[in-house]
């Protein structure tokens, strides 16, 4: 674990102390299995947008795409009687081929990722609200399907499946960010990708397979949260969400440079996220002001950070200057 | 001879440098430069690559203080000179790579940062004005481009005449010229010479610095000659000759440092034929590195030698043309193609290109070689420390262990790690781009005989070096290069400085 892993996680816990003493309520089992719950669908695809921003990217799109593959999966099942894992399997299939667009734009194209993918949050929204008409797809009372509830909104023992889902892929993640080549290529692309092309990295896939990672997991957060709402309105499903993403990777240490970030941090990042929600609810704060004291903890957050890191690299600096004289 | 002497002489200089000096972390880039310009003078300066031109002209522009010396402006001495005090007493730059803003139009890139105001507090340009204002300026050069044309739409040429107009709309009495020619076509050479005698015709003084002696001996006053720092030389419009300036430019002996090749050399191992680059697109450029043999690729900066190697390495493309390893023809679209197939290449630029400055040794040496260090797609890193561990030990890295960042490292130890990461993968072929610039003395010997070393086994090394010690003293064969095209080969018995540099010119030798 990281220096910065470990100010987060003090962070989450100072927050959550504060909130258990001024409302015991947090620490019921209702309210933590809940705040489980959402931890796991937004850390799902949050995980991904932290592959993207590694790379220097970033990945606009995020909750587009969740409106937009939440509604045809749930239409396939519900209007086309579908089996729903062939539909489970056709969202993650699209999933690969809006990463690879996004990527093949950016790297072939040369074109800038935030312009790509907020053109991209722009299409799939209207894309999903035109496929519906603007009306709401949903599981009528009559739809059961046991064995997808079970997996996507289940739980054991008490823990929510998608939290579950989320300590999985995290695991998966992990290895593959931190222990694998791809992962060494992926940090190597994101600090200095010029450099990277001379020590005969093919950067283009690299970048391109940030996106396919961030939009498989993207999709697999859209089925479980198609399951958890069970009603899509397609005009305001997954808005902002690739903000939450983004605001949880920073916190968690990516910096939109490139080159930094792990995945521990990222879940943590999203943990202080849904913790801070909580916070507003349980603290009687008019729910008005969510986004403003989330914002205000993020910047908090992120600038006392800099400013330690600054301060850790002085004196370190000063101890070099001391050692070599 | 020396360079105060007859510079007394002229009449009233109104700038004079007076034993100035500058050295970077104990190497002495000026020394002693006595320097002297009166109006309407053309001097020309001349020197060979690291001279110590650019040097000189920063401190003239104030960009960098002397270590010691004085300047001295009309008839005021000083230690150093600010940026804006350098404007202010009337010096301007035309700078080689141009200052200019492509997204703006003549007049405000004239008058940027100065332009007319009205409006009172809301501060807005008046356009009238300033376009008023820049008009006569253009008049005065008689250039065949408007305030309101775009930057972006104007050739290099005319972007060269306007950064002389900005130079007069500041009422500059002497106006320096960085390789003002080096893009441009013959007949806006012409032009700019033509500019170049109005100004000098108007009191203007012109300090200019070319590589093209042609262009001197049709403009200059006279001709200073620079040589590892000092002024070595001066030319009197009379005595303006190509020899004469050569001369000047060179003698030393650089054979001394050579360490002849252990056994001769081999078949062709890098064979490139007809290769066109991006930058020279109309040229060619055929040439083969033998086994065991270092080859040294001269020429002046702006040559093209750097683009040839990015385009045999794959990062840039190849126009037409091609390379063969070992006789085969291979494709290079991309530098893993061009590893794959043994040729490496050591970056001129390597803080942005050679190496990852925030990760650490080890992985800096293990990342074009991951898979090996790697088991079903997992990283190793206890391979990847042993094995930059062996390189460390090989190549003499000083560095305290291999998870030092590559930030940590002086030039020659970073130059070290770039220089292990190839091999440890067992080249064939090592194109080292500037190995050398900015490294130690020290250090810079221990590369010379680590790239002898490889040679001999049996490694062709094709090594673009600007430094003539080094060019001279390490090749085995050198390949000079001008303007986007091989100029001629010299055999060992052939080298010499003057040869060098009549080729990297243009001429011939013969």
């Amino acid at each position: 674990m990281f220096k910065k892993d470990i100010g987060l996680l003090i962070l989450i816990l100072v927050v959550g102390t504060v909130v258990a003493v001024i409302n015991p309520l947090f620490l019921s089992a209702i309210n933590l299995g809940n705040t489980a719950n959402l931890v796991g669908l937004f850390g799902i695809f949050a995980i991904g947008q932290a592959f993207v921003i590694i790379t220097g990217g970033i990945e606009l799109s995020v909750g587009s795409i969740i409106a937009l593959l939440g509604v045809l999966f749930v239409d396939l099942i519900v209007g086309h009687e579908m089996a729903w894992p062939l539909a489970l399997v056709l969202m993650l299939v699209l999933g690969v081929v809006i990463g690879l667009i996004h990527g093949l734009l950016i790297t072939r194209m040369h074109m800038q990722p935030f312009i790509v993918t907020l053109c991209g949050l722009l299409i799939y929204r209207g894309a999903a609200r035109f496929y519906t008409q603007d009306g709401t797809a949903g599981f009528g009372f009559g739809v059961s399907l046991p064995q997808l509830e079970w997996l996507t909104t289940g739980r054991t023992f008490g823990v929510p499946h998608s939290f579950m889902a989320l300590i999985v892929i995290a695991c998966l993640m992990w290895v593959v960010l931190h222990r694998s080549v791809f992962g060494r290529y992926l940090y190597a692309v994101g600090k200095n990708e010029e450099a990277a092309r001379y020590s005969g990295i093919r950067t283009n896939r690299v970048i391109i397979a940030a996106y396919v990672i961030s939009a498989i997991l993207t999709a697999i957060s859209a089925i479980f949260f198609a399951m958890y709402t069970r009603s899509i309105s397609p005009s305001s499903h997954g808005n902002f969400y690739e903000l939450y993403a983004i605001a949880a990777a920073v916190l968690g240490g990516c910096s939109l440079r490139g080159g930094e970030g792990s995945i521990v941090g990222v879940v943590l990042g999203t943990v202080l996220l849904q913790v801070l929600q909580n916070l507003v609810n349980l603290l009687g704060i008019p729910s008005s002001l969510n986004f403003a004291v989330m914002g205000s903890v993020i910047l908090i957050g992120v600038l006392a950070d800099q400013q330690f890191a600054e301060y850790r690299k002085r004196k370190s600096e000063a101890a070099g200057k001391i050692s070599t004289a | 001879m020396l360079a105060g002497g007859s510079i007394l002489k002229m009449a009233d200089p109104f700038f004079r440098l007076a034993d100035i000096s500058k050295s970077y972390a104990g190497l002495q880039a000026v020394q002693g430069v006595n320097f002297a310009v009166s109006s309407g003078e053309v001097i020309g300066l001349v020197g060979e690559n690291g001279a110590g031109k650019s040097t000189l002209m920063k401190i003239i522009g104030g960009v960098i203080e002397p270590s010691s010396g004085t300047l001295e402006i009309d008839g005021v001495q000083r230690k150093s000179l600010t940026v804006l005090e350098s404007m202010r007493s009337g010096i301007a730059f035309v700078h080689q790579e141009l200052n200019l803003f492509d997204n703006l139009d003549v007049a405000s890139n004239v008058y940027i940062g100065r332009e007319p105001l009205y409006g009172g507090p809301f501060r807005l340009v008046d356009r009238k004005k300033l376009n008023a204002d820049v008009q006569p300026l253009l008049d005065r050069l008689g250039v065949d481009f408007t305030p309101e044309t775009m930057v972006s739409d104007m050739s290099i040429a005319q972007r060269q005449l306007l950064e002389i107009v900005k130079a007069l709309s500041l009422n500059s009495r002497l106006v320096i010229m960085d390789e003002p020619t080096s893009s441009l076509t013959l007949i806006e050479t012409d032009r700019l010479l033509a500019v170049v005698a109005g100004l000098k015709a108007s009191g203007v003084s012109v300090i200019f610095i070319s590589h093209r002696l042609n262009e001197l001996t049709k403009c200059a006053d006279r001709v200073v000659v620079l040589r590892d720092g000092c002024i070595v030389g001066e030319l009197a419009k009379g005595d303006i000759s190509h020899g004469a300036m050569i001369r000047l430019m060179i003698g030393r002996d650089l054979k001394a440092l050579y360490v002849p090749p252990a056994a001769r050399p081999g078949e062709d191992v890098l064979k490139i034929s007809n290769v066109r680059t991006t930058v020279y697109p109309t040229q060619t450029v055929s040439l083969s590195v033998r086994q065991g043999e270092i080859l040294g690729l001269a020429g002046l900066v702006g040559a093209g030698r750097t683009e040839l190697a990015r385009a045999i390495f794959g990062i840039d493309p190849l126009l037409s043309g091609s390379v063969a390893v070992n006789g085969k023809a291979i494709q290079v679209d991309d530098p893993r193609q061009a590893i794959g197939h043994g040729i490496f290449l050591v970056p001129e630029d390597r803080k942005r290109c050679g190496l990852l400055l925030d990760i650490s040794i080890a992985e800096n040496i293990a990342l074009p070689n991951m898979q090996a260090c790697a088991s079903g797609g997992l990283v190793n890193d206890v391979i990847v420390a042993a094995n930059a561990e062996r390189q460390r030990e090989r190549l003499h890295i000083r560095a305290p262990n291999v998870d030092q960042e590559g930030s940590s490292l002086s030039g020659g130890n970073q130059q070290k790690v770039v220089l292990a990461k190839w091999l440890a993968m067992n080249p064939r072929v090592l194109i080292c781009d500037e190995p050398t610039r900015g490294v130690d003395v020290g250090a810079k010997s221990e590369l010379y005989e680590m790239l002898r070393l490889l040679a001999d086994s049996g490694v062709a090394i094709l090594m673009i070096s600007s430094d003539m010690e080094e060019v001279i003293g390490v090749s085995d064969r050198i390949a000079v290069m001008h303007e986007g095209m091989i100029s001629g080969f010299l055999e060992r018995a052939e080298f010499s400085e003057h040869n060098v540099l009549r080729l990297a010119v243009g001429e011939s030798i013969h």
